[in-house]
């Protein structure tokens, strides 16, 4: 698989009088081609800033202090090599969104315009970015309606007159308007019930299926991804913690972080056990720390964690390790393995009575 | 989330789910009283609560139904015959989809809104809306706590603020209010509580705000405690914490705790009865162990197979073996029999005409459904 977005040691900040807030941290993440990659971490850890900085549409106060966005789509690349999104200008940008990279955006009730019918809305997007008569544009609405589901009676329907779900849908609709290569979704289902929640994901994984995008799936909820998503990145404070294979992540998690994220929501099967979490809370980004960020609230804390310069490197004994180009398991933690971390989370548990 | 209005009534059927707003409305116009005389399929079996085994009964909610009015004749039944008690040192989850009735529920059961039919009783006594001393007394028993941490404090007061009113409202002799104030804080573990006290809403954290609202809820001295969707504005690694401080506090103060919530896997955690509502009414009860290991009726068995399931590796959501109920789509509850109807893989012409009471199925096991026996071997093959 050749990557079709390469996010290479990318960092923003948002410049504040109190200093800069370093909201992402040196980040790579590779998304391949008809990939799912999540991105999961707790609010604030930088996971949306990550993707709206990669994509260019961060406003002053946030800024992109380096690294570089390299996107493969052929449609730009023409076969040559592939561009970098933050040396775009706004022309090559234009070209670039909705047609290459679009995003389905957290909130459907604020994204919607409130007193444009939904038809207009899609038909503004399908206008802006693809060449179609007028006649074509109408049509090519109504099928994306067909594609997520939803009667076409609906296309005259304001959004207040639309439940959550068909919202959401019409909002994802509305990203695939242009057949991108690249869908980023940024907490789609979050104010959804599993139900509904379950309906739109199998519904985004077949539609991924049939028209191959890659998609960068963001979310608080891990339990969700390790169902959902091929590879996982794992983020906090700005960073990436740990990334790897769903089946790495559940099986062999080997950061505390993510250990204490798996411990963090109950089981529906298997014993009833009482679950720590994750005491304390996320630390400040106006005074980073040298080291890890997450020494404060870490089980296996040492002194040596204040002075790990926090690269990823492969977990030892993990399949793949050191074999390049195979998709390997990599932790920014050098002292936990796998085993450790389970144990210590094992000596946090009781059985619940 | 707040429940959307219309002509000023809440609508809490329309809550966020996938019913469109518009298909509510087109709803043929049913009159309550028709309604009503549909419903008497026959009488619900009495349940014995699991959770009556941790001490005695403190509020009953004794047949509560609820129907707004939505103009034009037309009316919504949001709860159904709905009975259940709340038990000293005891959790009872409500669980169901936005609209199904579950935060009306609690509305009623706080005296926010007044039941069309059926009452609520507190220690054997009905609620007295009317007289504004007994209703005093009564919010002073029964506390609620808000879904939205952010929207349910007030913006231009502090903690200290929000503790302090509702103290000097329910506790008139108290002569040592910043006392009870920092008692309170150290109770939500938001210490030091010097700290906390001259804080803005802003300047806390989610998890924070929700330990505010949970203070606030106790400095009634309550018996009982009204949790609607406590944790779910909040992070996934917060919700823990969360909900491990409300179990600490109705073991440590007796409290009657009803957990409102659409996440059955935290309902299982440390609820004692699970209550399974649909279209407003309680489709399946038990205890929390049995509901959510050996689901019986056809919408739990969905619920439970629509939940992130991280055993589940490489299923990739492509796995609708089981609760292979039709996509919630764009349909909602059935208006005529059973609410389940028009989405139960089961369904026959009976299930579209009458309504199912709740049958035993246990002594502390009920469920609301013509097709137990099937349901029950359709899961069983289902998991396999």
């Amino acid at each position: 698989m050749s990557p079709i977005l390469e996010i290479r040691d990318l960092s923003v900040a948002y410049r504040t009088p109190d200093g800069d807030v370093r909201a992402v941290e040196q980040v790579n993440l590779t998304l391949n081609a008809g990939e799912v990659v999540g991105l999961c971490g707790e609010s604030g850890s930088g996971k949306s800033t990550l993707a709206y900085g990669a994509t260019r549409l961060l406003r002053p106060p946030a800024v992109v202090t380096g690294g570089s966005v390299l996107y493969g789509g052929r449609r730009i690349t023409q076969g040559g090599d592939p561009a970098d999104l933050l040396a775009m200008d706004q022309r090559e940008l234009r070209a670039m969104r909705w047609r290459e990279v679009a995003i389905v955006f957290q909130s459907a009730m604020n994204a919607l315009n409130p007193v444009l019918r939904i038809q207009d809305q899609l038909l503004d997007a399908v206008q802006a970015h693809l060449k179609l008569s007028r006649h074509d544009a109408r049509e090519k609405v109504a099928s994306l309606l067909d594609l997520v589901g939803i009667p076409r009676t609906r296309l005259r329907s304001y959004p207040h007159e639309l439940s959550g779900g068909m919202r959401q849908r019409v909002m994802i609709a509305m990203a695939l308007a242009a057949d991108p290569e690249v869908v980023i979704m940024d907490e789609p289902t979050t104010a959804l019930d599993v139900v509904v929640q379950r309906d739109i994901l199998s519904q985004v994984v077949e539609l991924k299926e049939t028209l191959g995008f890659a998609i960068m799936f963001i979310t608080h909820d891990l339990s969700l991804l390790l169902e959902l998503a091929d590879r996982i990145a794992v983020m906090y404070a700005g960073r990436l913690m740990e990334t790897g294979s769903s089946r790495d992540i559940m099986r062999d998690a080997a950061h505390p972080y993510t250990m204490g994220l798996l411990n963090s929501f109950p089981a529906l099967h298997g014993p009833r056990r009482t679950l720590a979490g994750i005491p304390g809370s996320p630390p400040d980004l106006r005074n980073p720390k040298p080291g890890c960020p997450f020494v404060p609230r870490c089980p296996h804390a040492r002194p040596a964690c204040a002075e790990v310069d926090m690269s990823l490197a492969p977990v030892s004994g993990s399949a793949g390790a050191g074999v390049p180009g195979v998709v390997s398991h990599l932790t920014a933690c050098p002292f936990v393995t796998p085993q450790m971390s389970q144990e210590g989370q094992a000596s946090q548990e009781g059985v619940l009575s | 989330m707040s429940e959307p209005v219309i002509n000023g009534v809440p609508v809490a059927g329309m809550a966020g789910g996938d019913v469109p707003v518009a298909d509510v409305a087109a709803r043929p116009a049913v009159s309550p009283v028709l309604d009503q005389a549909a419903e008497q399929v026959g009488e619900h079996a009495v349940v014995k609560s699991v959770a009556a085994d941790r001490g005695p009964l403190v509020l009953e909610a004794v047949g509560l139904d609820k129907v707004f009015k939505l103009g034009r004749g037309q009316v919504l039944h949001a709860v159904r015959n709905v009975s259940f008690g709340l038990y000293k040192g005891a959790v009872v989850a409500l669980v169901g989809e936005s609209g199904s009735g579950k935060s009306t529920v609690a509305k009623l059961l706080a005296g926010q809104e007044r039941p069309s039919g059926g009452k609520a009783m507190l220690d054997g006594e009905p609620i007295d809306i009317h007289s504004g001393r007994a209703f005093r007394r009564y919010k002073n028993q029964v506390q609620y706590v808000f879904q939205d941490p952010f929207g349910s404090l007030n913006p231009v007061h502090t903690v200290g603020y929000h503790l302090t009113r509702p103290i000097k409202l329910h506790q008139p002799g108290n002569k040592d209010v910043s006392g009870t104030v920092t008692a309170l804080l150290e109770q939500v573990s938001l210490t030091p509580a010097d700290q906390f006290v001259g804080k803005y809403p802003h300047e806390l954290s989610g998890g924070q705000r929700q330990r505010v609202s949970f203070a606030r809820a106790l400095a009634a001295k309550p018996a009982v405690l009204l949790a609607d969707e406590p944790v779910s504005m909040l992070d996934v690694s917060i919700r823990l914490e969360m909900l491990n401080l409300l179990d600490d506090l109705r073991t440590r103060l007796s409290l009657a705790l009803l957990y409102i919530t659409h996440d059955i896997a935290s309902a299982r955690y440390f609820a004692d009865e699970v209550l399974v509502m649909y279209g407003g009414q309680i489709v399946e009860r038990g205890p929390a162990e049995e509901v959510t290991q050996r689901p019986a009726h056809p919408y739990t068995q969905l619920l439970i197979a629509s939940a992130p399931d991280p055993d589940n590796l490489g299923s990739v959501l492509k796995s609708a073996n089981v609760g292979s109920a039709k996509r919630a789509g764009n349909v909602g509850p059935a208006t005529a029999g059973c609410p389940f109807s028009n989405r139960c893989p089961l369904a026959d012409d009976k299930c579209k005409r009458e309504n199912p009471a709740l049958q035993l199925l246990a002594p502390e096991r009920a469920a609301a459904c013509w097709h137990l026996e099937a349901a029950t071997s359709l899961y069983a093959d289902g998991t396999r």
